[in-house]
C-alpha cells in the first residue's frame, strides 16, 4: 500500500490464492502468468504454477480451443501443488471465461475483460447470451473491467497505435492484479525493461498499461479490499523458481560436470520436450554439443555413437519419439553402453494430446523394446527434483553401463516451484573410468582386451573409447560371447548372456524406500513421478481429518526398490493413483502378489488433491 | 635416415575373426583394399572406426583391427554421425548395402551427406537384398523377378550417385570389386576429403544376383561400358580412346570423337562448385549395359559440421567464459529465505 492512494481499502491478510490468468493465446497469459510467479517468488511466498496452453500456435481468435491459461498458487505455508481450483480466474474474452468457469471455486473472484465481450466475440466462443447479463456469473464475485479501452487510452499519450495497444492489456491485468495482492511495482519495471530492450515503444506502452491497471484497482470503486500473503517459512537458503524442463537440462549439465564428460544430446523437436534441447543449445560454452536430428531414430542412434566415442549422451523425447526409439533402444542394451533417455510423457495413443500430461509411458519404458530387453526407470517427482532425476539417471548409466529411461511428464515439464538451490560440492561424484589397458591373456600369454568381461561388483563391462591403443575392439547388436564380445550364435551363452543383463539390471543400487505420513497407519497410498504433489496434499488432509494415513513415493520404477514388497505388506489397504489405466498397479501386483488398488484418471489433467483424498475416503471406507 | 616404411602391415589390420562371406563375394575384394589401403594412409588402428547397419556388408567391420560398430539396419550413418560430432580426432567409415543405405537408413544418408559431417561411407551395390536370401533392393532394375517380386519388381531404382549429389554430397565417387588399385584409389580420396565422402562399389553378389555389374566389369566389357573418371582430363574411354562424352541439349551423352573431334568432348572437373554436370555424368548409363563412369564425380570444399560444432562451442566460450554452474543455476534470479 502506498501512502498516496486516493482511499483506503482494508488490507486483509490470506494464506493463500490460487489465481488463473486465461486469454487467447496471442495475449500473453504465460507472461503474465511467469511475471507474477516472479514476483511472489521474490516475495517469499510458497508456489507452484501451471500452465496450460493449446497444441496449435494459434488457434483461431477467440474460440475456446485457442483458450491459454496460466495457474499460480502463493501461500504462506509450504505447498505441493498448483492447487485444485482457482479462487481468482481473470478473464481476458468470453472464450477464456467459457473455457475456464467451470474450474473456479463457488464464490471465487472473476476479473474481466469487458471489452471483449461483444457479440462477435460471444459468437466465437459459442455464447448464446451475454453471460454478464443472462445470471450465469451468480454465486461468483464478479469485477467488469473495461480493460482494453483503459490499456489504449493510458498508451495513447506514448504515440502507440490503437491497433498495438491492445497488445499491452495483459500488463494492465498484471498490474491490476499485482495491486489486489500488493505486489511491489518496480520487479515489473525491471522485467519490462528487459525483456523488451531496445524497443522503446513496447516499453513504454507495457509500462503505462502495468500503471494503468495498477492504479485502476486504487481508485476506480470496484473492490472491496486488496490482499496481502505472508512469506511462507521454508527451510532457508537460496532459492530460484524453475520448471521440470529446465531443471533436467540444468541436471544434465551439472551430470557432465559430476562425471567430468562432455555432454552429448541427440533430439528431435517435440512437444512438451523440445525446451531441453532449446536450454542445452544455448549452454555451448559448458562444452554441450547438441544434435538436432532428422528424426528421432537418428536422435538416438547419434547418442549411441557419441557415447561409444566417451560422451555423456543424452535424447530427449516425448511418448511417440519413444516408440520411434525403441530398436535403437534396445542396441543400446545390447551394447551395455551409457545412455540416457529422457521421455517428458504425453497424453496418447499416436499424436495424442500433445500438450497434456499422462503416465502412460511407464509400460513402454519397461517393456517397449523387443525380446528381453531390461532398462532401468527413474521419475522425478516435481518440477525441481528433475535436476536430481537427471543426475541419478546418469549416475546409474554410467555406473552400470546401460541406457536409462527417465520419466517425466507434461505437468512437471512446464510447472515450476521454488528451489532451494544445492550447495555445488554436495552433488554426487559420479565419474567412472575409461578402460585403458589389457584385463585378459591369450593362449600364448599376450594382454588382450575382452570387451564383456564384467566388473564382479556391478556386472558392468569396460568402457574403452576409441583412441584408447591396443584396446581396438567391435561391439555390435547380434549376440556376444561372454567376455569376448565376439559373435556368438552358441545357445548356452545366449542364456548365460540375457542373465547377466538381467542380473545386473536388477542388483542396482537403488535406495530403500521411505514412508511418508504416519509410519503406523493401515491405510497407503503409493505414487510415482509428478503425482507425489497431489498425494502430499492429500495425505495432508487426510491427517487434518483425523485419518492415519501413509505415502510411498517410487522415485526408482526399476529395478524397485529392494524394501518395497516388505514395506507395502505391512499395510492393510494401499491404492495408487497414477494417470494411467494402473500401469505401477500391474508391476507391483505382479512382483509382490499384493492387491494394490488403482487409481486411475487419463484425462489430461494432473490429479487434484480433492481427487485424490476423495478416492482415498472411499478407499479406506470400503471394506 | 627416416624410416618411411610404413608402420603397419596389412596383416595388422585384420582380426582374428573368420571371415563369413560367401565364397566368391565381391565384398572379399573389398575387404582386402581396405586392409592394403590402411598401411599406405599412415593412420593408426586406435584412431580409426568402422560403423555398419545391417546386411552383409555391414559385417566388415568385424574383420577390420580398429574400433568398430556393427549397429541397427539403415542407423549407420546416424551413428557415425553422433561419434563423428563427439570425437572429430578418428577417422570414421561407415560400411552399408543398398538396402541398409538406400532402402531403410535413406534418411540418415541423405542428411549426414548434406551435414557434410567427417565420415566415409562406402555403398557395396548389389542391387538385390543378400543378407535376408534375395528380395529385390532399392537399386534393383524395374521387373526383377525374386523371391517378393516373382512378377517383376514394380519399384524404379535409385541411383546412388544422384541421390547423393542430389543431398548436397561433397565428395562423389564410384569404383567396383573387380578393380583393387582403383578401389584402393577411391577409398584413398575419400580419406583425404575432409568432410562427408560417399563411395559407391559396384559388388557382386554372387548367389542372389551373380553378375548383375558384368556389362561393365568383366574385362571384356570395360573398354565398352567403362569410362574412368580423370580430373582435368577430357571424358574418353574405348580401347583406343574412340568414345567421348559431351553436353548436349542439357545431358551428357556418349559420342563417337571421329565424329565430334577431341575438343568437344567433355573436361572433368570434380571441382566444380555446380553439381548439374557431375549430375548428367551420373545419368549417362540407364543400367549396367551402357557406358558408365568410375572415379571422382565431385570433391568441393564445404565446411565440416563437427568444425563448425567446435567452433561454436569455442565461440560460446570466449564470449561467454567456461561455464559455471553455479551460476547457471542462479541465472533466472533468485531469492533468499
Amino acid at each position: 500500500m502506498t501512502d498516496t492512494a486516493p482511499r483506503e481499502l482494508p488490507l486483509q491478510e490470506l494464506d493463500e490464492v490460487i489465481i488463473r490468468f486465461a486469454g487467447d493465446s496471442g495475449d500473453g497469459m504465460q507472461l503474465t502468468g511467469d511475471q507474477f510467479t516472479s514476483i511472489s517468488a521474490a516475495l517469499g511466498n510458497d508456489l507452484a504454477t501451471l500452465p496450460e496452453f493449446p497444441a496449435e500456435i494459434r488457434a483461431p481468435q477467440g474460440t475456446l480451443a485457442g483458450v491459454s491459461a496460466f495457474q499460480v498458487r502463493i501461500s504462506d505455508f509450504a505447498i505441493t501443488t498448483p492447487g485444485d481450483a482457482p479462487t481468482v480466474l481473470v478473464a481476458m474474452n468470453p472464450a477464456a471465461l467459457k473455457a475456464q468457469l467451470h474450474n473456479v471455486v463457488q464464490g471465487g473472484a472473476i476479473i474481466i475483460n469487458t471489452d471483449a465481450f461483444n457479440e462477435r466475440n460471444l459468437e466465437k466462443a459459442g455464447y448464446e447470451s451475454d453471460p454478464l447479463e443472462d445470471g450465469s456469473l451468480e454465486g461468483y464475485r464478479t469485477y467488469p473491467v473495461p480493460m482494453s479501452q483503459i490499456t489504449r487510452d493510458a498508451v495513447a499519450e506514448h504515440g502507440v497505435k490503437p491497433r498495438d495497444a491492445e497488445r499491452s492489456k495483459n500488463f494492465f491485468a498484471l498490474g491490476l492484479i499485482s495491486w489486489m495482492y500488493t505486489r511491489p511495482v518496480e520487479p515489473t519495471m525491471e522485467f519490462i525493461n528487459t525483456k523488451f530492450s531496445g524497443k522503446e515503444l513496447v516499453i513504454k506502452a507495457n509500462e503505462a498499461a502495468f500503471h494503468a491497471g495498477y492504479n485502476f484497482g486504487e481508485t476506480a470503486e470496484l473492490f472491496e479490499s486488496h490482499y496481502e500473503i505472508k512469506p511462507a517459512s521454508l527451510p532457508s537458503g537460496e532459492y530460484t523458481n524453475v520448471n521440470g524442463n529446465t531443471a533436467l537440462a540444468w541436471g544434465c549439465v551439472a551430470a557432465g560436470q559430476l562425471a567430468r564428460l562432455p555432454v552429448f544430446l541427440g533430439s528431435y523437436p517435440i512437444t512438451p520436450a523440445s525446451d531441453i534441447l532449446h536450454d542445452l543449445s544455448s549452454l555451448k560454452n559448458f562444452g554441450v554439443r547438441t544434435f538436432q536430428a532428422e528424426d528421432e531414430i537418428a536422435a538416438a542412434a547419434s547418442a549411441v555413437g557419441a557415447a561409444f566415442g566417451g560422451a555423456l549422451s543424452f535424447t530427449t523425447t516425448s511418448g511417440p519419439g519413444v516408440a520411434l526409439k525403441g530398436e535403437t533402444l534396445g542396441l543400446a542394451v545390447s551394447l551395455e553402453l551409457p545412455l540416457i533417455v529422457i521421455d517428458i510423457q504425453r497424453g496418447g495413443p499416436s499424436t495424442g494430446l500433445p500438450t497434456k500430461p499422462e503416465q502412460a509411458d511407464l509400460m513402454m519404458a519397461m517393456y517397449g523394446r523387443h525380446s528381453e530387453s531390461p532398462m532401468p526407470i527413474v521419475a522425478p517427482k516435481s518440477p525441481a527434483d528433475c535436476f536430481n532425476a537427471a543426475i541419478e539417471a546418469c549416475r546409474i548409466a554410467l555406473r552400470y553401463r546401460t541406457p536409462v529411461m527417465l520419466l517425466s511428464d507434461g505437468y512437471l515439464a512446464t510447472s515450476s516451484e521454488p528451489w532451494l538451490l544445492p550447495e555445488i560440492d554436495s552433488l554426487p561424484d559420479i565419474g567412472v573410468d575409461f578402460h585403458t589397458g589389457f584385463n585378459g591373456t591369450n593362449e600364448d600369454g599376450d594382454g588382450i582386451f575382452l570387451p564383456y568381461l564384467r566388473d564382479p561388483e556391478t556386472l558392468a563391462r569396460p568402457w574403452a573409447i576409441p583412441g584408447t591403443p591396443d584396446l581396438m575392439h567391435r561391439i555390435g547388436g547380434i549376440e556376444k560371447e561372454d567376455g569376448s564380445g565376439n559373435i556368438s550364435y552358441d545357445p548356452e551363452n545366449h542364456q548365460k548372456m540375457v542373465d547377466l543383463r538381467a542380473a545386473k539390471i536388477a542388483a542396482i543400487d537403488v535406495p530403500d524406500v521411505e514412508v511418508a505420513g504416519d509410519q503406523d497407519a493401515t491405510f497407503c497410498m503409493l505414487g510415482w513421478g509428478s503425482t507425489w504433489g497431489a498425494i502430499d496434499a492429500a495425505v495432508d488432509r487426510l491427517q487434518q481429518a483425523g485419518k492415519k494415513v501413509a505415502h510411498v513415493h517410487l522415485s526408482h520404477l526399476n529395478p524397485l526398490p529392494k524394501n518395497l514388497g516388505e514395506v507395502l505388506a505391512t499395510f492393510d489397504k494401499v491404492i495408487c493413483p497414477e494417470m494411467n489405466d494402473g500401469q505401477l498397479v500391474n508391476l507391483v501386483r505382479a512382483k509382490y502378489l499384493l492387491d494394490v488398488k488403482p487409481v486411475n484418471k487419463m484425462n489430461g489433467v494432473p490429479f487434484t488433491t480433492a481427487e485424490i483424498e476423495s478416492a482415498a475416503l472411499q478407499a479406506m471406507d470400503a471394506s | 635416415m627416416t624410416d618411411t616404411s610404413p608402420r603397419t602391415e596389412p596383416a595388422d589390420w585384420a582380426t582374428d575373426q573368420e571371415v563369413r562371406w560367401c565364397p566368391g563375394c565381391g565384398d572379399y575384394s573389398i575387404l582386402t583394399a581396405m586392409r592394403m589401403l590402411m598401411p599406405e594412409l599412415d593412420v593408426d588402428r586406435e584412431n580409426t572406426v568402422f560403423i555398419s547397419g545391417i546386411g552383409c556388408a555391414a559385417r566388415f567391420p568385424y574383420y577390420m583391427n580398429t574400433y568398430g560398430m556393427h549397429g541397427i539396419h539403415g542407423r549407420a550413418p546416424a551413428i557415425a554421425t553422433g561419434l563423428a560430432m563427439a570425437r572429430p580426432d578418428l577417422d570414421i567409415w561407415v560400411i552399408g548395402g543398398d538396402g541398409d543405405m538406400m532402402s531403410i537408413g535413406g534418411n540418415h544418408l541423405i542428411h549426414s551427406l548434406r551435414r557434410n559431417v567427417n565420415i566415409k561411407i562406402l555403398l557395396f551395390n548389389n542391387m538385390i537384398y543378400g543378407l535376408t536370401k534375395g528380395q529385390f533392393s532399392p537399386t534393383s532394375e524395374v521387373g526383377k523377378v525374386t523371391k517378393s517380386s516373382p512378377m517383376g519388381s514394380l519399384d524404379a531404382p535409385f541411383n546412388p550417385i544422384s541421390v547423393a549429389l542430389g543431398a548436397e554430397a561433397s565428395f562423389v565417387a564410384r569404383t567396383h570389386d573387380m578393380d583393387r588399385q582403383h578401389m584402393m584409389d577411391m577409398f584413398r580420396r575419400a580419406h583425404e576429403h575432409k568432410g562427408a565422402a560417399i563411395v559407391e562399389v559396384f559388388q557382386n553378389c554372387n548367389v542372389f544376383n551373380d553378375g548383375a555389374w558384368e556389362g561393365i566389369t568383366k574385362k571384356q566389357n570395360r573398354d565398352a561400358n567403362l569410362i574412368t573418371l580423370e580430373h582435368g582430363q577430357p571424358i574418353r574411354f574405348g580401347a583406343d580412346g574412340e568414345f567421348g562424352v559431351v553436353v548436349d541439349g542439357g545431358a551428357a551423352k556418349v559420342v563417337s570423337v571421329a565424329d565430334v573431334g577431341a575438343d568437344a568432348l567433355l573436361v572433368h572437373d570434380e571441382h566444380k562448385p555446380d553439381p548439374s554436370t557431375a549430375f548428367m555424368l551420373s545419368r549417362l548409363a540407364r543400367g549396367p549395359f551402357e557406358p558408365t563412369p568410375i572415379g571422382v564425380f565431385r570433391a568441393i570444399e564445404r565446411i565440416e559440421y563437427a568444425t563448425s560444432s567446435t567452433s561454436q562451442l569455442a565461440m560460446a566460450h570466449d564470449n561467454q567464459g567456461s561455464g559455471d554452474l553455479a551460476a547457471l543455476l542462479r541465472s533466472r534470479g533468485t531469492w533468499q529465505v
